[in-house]
């Protein structure tokens, strides 16, 4: 892979990283934390949202989150022809 | 013998047959295979190890009790975010690049990275971090041992001591984390069953992540009625800082966590690496989502029982007050203090209970009217939990000793066979050591314990993250922020600990309010700043390590990667 198409490769990988990193925080600190006394006024399944998000909704999306992840580097790997993977275990 | 001990014995024998069966059929002969399996296995195997790992005797036993009891339901959730968030760090930053570099140890990596005395470094907080987690497992083993079997806790210890000790020492981490596979389905079957009995027996839903909606009003109610505070409402001002700082140090602890980031290497390329990140959370999410219903309903069950009055009539209430899990107020006996005739669990000045945190999950099945059978598979998935994590953290200890301190430093020209024997031989010592802690544990161990992850988010996170994501990072700079990071973490904590916990003196207000527990996230910071400041006045790496940290960020194959394996590049 020549330079050009390696930085690339990387400035998308950085961009996709950001994306899931500001929903990881936006969910775990704001929806669970920060804003939960707010979200606690909605019910839904007789759980306030807040109180739900900090307990199970935050780790649903965490998981979605690195599907995600997961699913668009499989693509982009194959975008960029990558599909021989490292595979060696290294011994000095 | 009673039913509940029969069974118990039952499953914990066979069970215990099944990890020697298994260690024995994967046995290794190879420095590679003892220390990263090889490198060979999938994504989904490896998942459910890394689940194994992760999950301690704190998740399984614990976790719910802290929950419902010592947190009082909504502030509890820090766990809960903090231990599963920290997956997707991983997942991101590190997983998949720390496989494609291949190494066998953390310290392997930040050596290789750095250099020698940065490798030191992180074979300090490496042996340090895993030795203090080591200690509460083989104390929850020795627990689960005399409650449920009756030997004395020593004895219990003992026993887990031997088997850790055959499948460790025999298998590496092959033998390891096959293990860990049939110790997850063990553990997760044993969550499991128990929370959807009793789930569907309460409200006739038998998916407790739906069923626990249904008792959250009767269970406020409850709470009101009894004097506790409200169970699921948020956290305002410093408290709220304070669950922020907690659940980013678990968060970026975990992410830190040297018998969690090495189980990337035991993938099988870099996308069955990004893979176990996906697995092993998936596998985690399964009890995390569960114990808080497991804590929202034990708790409406003890506060119903209170209410009625007839809690101390409970049969589980009588087992554990005779193991001093359960008390009155002043730690002795539980006494009818108003000699109203009941016993009564409150969250004000009637109270005259203490229940444990420790025997919510335990009893569960019990509180729910479970048969017995179901009482001994949890016995025997609290022990799967407490075995899995010790096994893993014992192999990083000898790991670091005999790779990084033993092959790197003393002797270079060590024979594959010769390293083998001071692997085992580390191995061996590690658990002699961790089953003497477990045993006699020193006062302040539960500190010591929430202590582990601020040193792993203050030391190691940001000098991986920084050795992949910026090549300019220089040795000296992540020497010096490791070495601050820990130092300042450590510092603080010891500033702060009860007067009553440590020989010496201690007991001063934590500054600003910020408790000790949440720090490591601000010596994270500090340690980052420090790494880069430190960087911009240090020599830059060499060409050819940046242009290795360029290549590392590739998933394919590229040759200058796979030279550096061979060792043809100095250092």
């Amino acid at each position: 892979m020549d330079e050009r198409v390696r930085r690339d490769y990387w400035r998308r990988n950085l961009r996709l990283m950001a994306v899931l990193l500001a929903v990881w925080a936006l969910v775990a600190f704001g929806a669970g934390i920060f804003f939960a006394d707010l979200l606690n006024n909605i019910e839904v399944i007789g759980i306030p949202l807040g109180f739900w998000f900090a307990n199970q909704g935050s780790i649903l999306v965490f998981l979605g989150l690195i599907a995600v992840y997961v699913w668009r580097m499989d693509k982009l790997d194959k975008e960029y022809g990558i599909d021989e993977y490292e595979e060696e275990v290294h011994v000095d | 013998m009673t039913d509940i001990q029969l069974w118990t014995l039952v499953f914990v024998v066979l069970t215990f047959g099944v990890y020697i069966y298994v260690a024995y059929a994967s046995r290794v002969s190879t420095t590679s295979g003892f220390y990263v399996a090889g490198g060979g296995i999938p994504a989904p195997a490896n998942g459910a190890a890394i689940a194994a790992d992760w999950m301690s005797a704190a998740s399984f036993i614990s976790m719910a009790g802290l929950i419902a009891l010592a947190y009082n339901g909504y502030s509890g959730a820090a766990y809960l975010m903090g231990w599963t968030g920290g997956y997707v760090l991983l997942a991101l930053l590190l997983a998949p690049y720390l496989r494609k570099f291949g190494k066998f140890t953390i310290p392997d990596f930040v050596g290789d990275r750095y250099n020698e005395s940065a490798r030191l470094i992180a074979v300090v907080c490496a042996v340090v971090v895993s030795l203090t987690y080591v200690v509460g497992q083989m104390a929850g083993v020795g627990v689960v041992f005399s409650r449920f079997l009756s030997v004395d806790t020593s004895v219990g210890v003992l026993i887990g001591m031997a088997i850790v000790f055959f499948y460790a020492v025999l298998g590496g981490m092959k033998g390891i984390t096959w293990t860990q596979v049939c110790q997850y389905s063990v553990l997760i079957v044993a969550y499991l069953i128990p929370a959807v009995a009793v789930s569907t027996k309460i409200t006739g839903i038998p998916m407790p992540q739906i069923g626990f909606g249904q008792i959250l009003d009767e269970l406020e109610a409850l709470q009101a009625q009894l004097g506790f505070g409200e169970y699921t409402a948020a956290l305002t001002g410093s408290d709220q800082f304070n669950m922020f700082l907690l659940t980013a140090t678990l968060m970026f602890g975990t992410a830190g966590l040297p018998h969690v980031i090495v189980r990337f290497y035991t993938a099988k390329n870099v996308r069955a690496a990004r893979y176990s990140a996906l697995w092993a959370l998936f596998f985690i999410a399964l009890l995390y989502t569960t114990a808080p219903t497991v804590a929202a309903f034990a708790k409406f069950n003890i506060l119903s029982e209170s209410q009625a009055g007839n809690l101390a009539d409970q049969s589980w209430f009588a087992t554990w007050a005779d193991v001093s899990l359960i008390t009155g107020v002043d730690g002795g006996p539980v006494r009818d203090l108003n000699g109203n005739g009941a016993i009564e669990f409150t969250g004000g000045a009637g109270n005259e209970v203490m229940i444990n945190n420790d025997i919510l999950v335990l009893a569960s099945p019990e509180i729910g009217g479970l048969p017995a059978p179901i009482v001994g598979l949890v016995a025997a998935g609290a022990l799967a939990a407490a075995l899995s994590t010790a096994s893993g953290l014992l192999l990083v200890i000898s790991s670091a000793v005999a790779n990084d301190v033993y092959h790197k430093r003393i002797n270079r020209q060590a024979t594959q066979q010769r390293q083998l024997v001071v692997a085992r031989i580390a191995m061996a010592v590690a658990v002699l050591v961790a089953g003497y802690l477990g045993i006699n544990p020193p006062g302040f161990a539960a500190q010591v314990v929430a202590l582990a992850f601020g040193l792993a988010a203050a030391s190691f996170f940001p000098a991986l993250v920084l050795g992949i994501f910026w090549k300019k990072c220089t040795a000296a700079g992540a020497a010096a922020g490791m070495a601050t990071g820990l130092a300042v973490t450590a510092a603080y904590f010891i500033w702060t600990l009860p007067e009553d916990s440590a020989w010496f003196f201690l007991g001063n207000d934590p500054i600003l309010g910020i408790a000790p527990v949440g720090f490591g996230f601000i010596g994270m910071v500090v340690n980052f700043v420090v790494t880069v400041v430190v960087s911009q006045f240090t020599r830059k790496p060499s060409a050819q390590m940046q242009e290795l940290v360029e290549e590392v960020r590739y998933p394919g194959r590229t040759e200058l990667v796979a030279a550096h394996a061979r060792g043809e590049i100095a250092d």
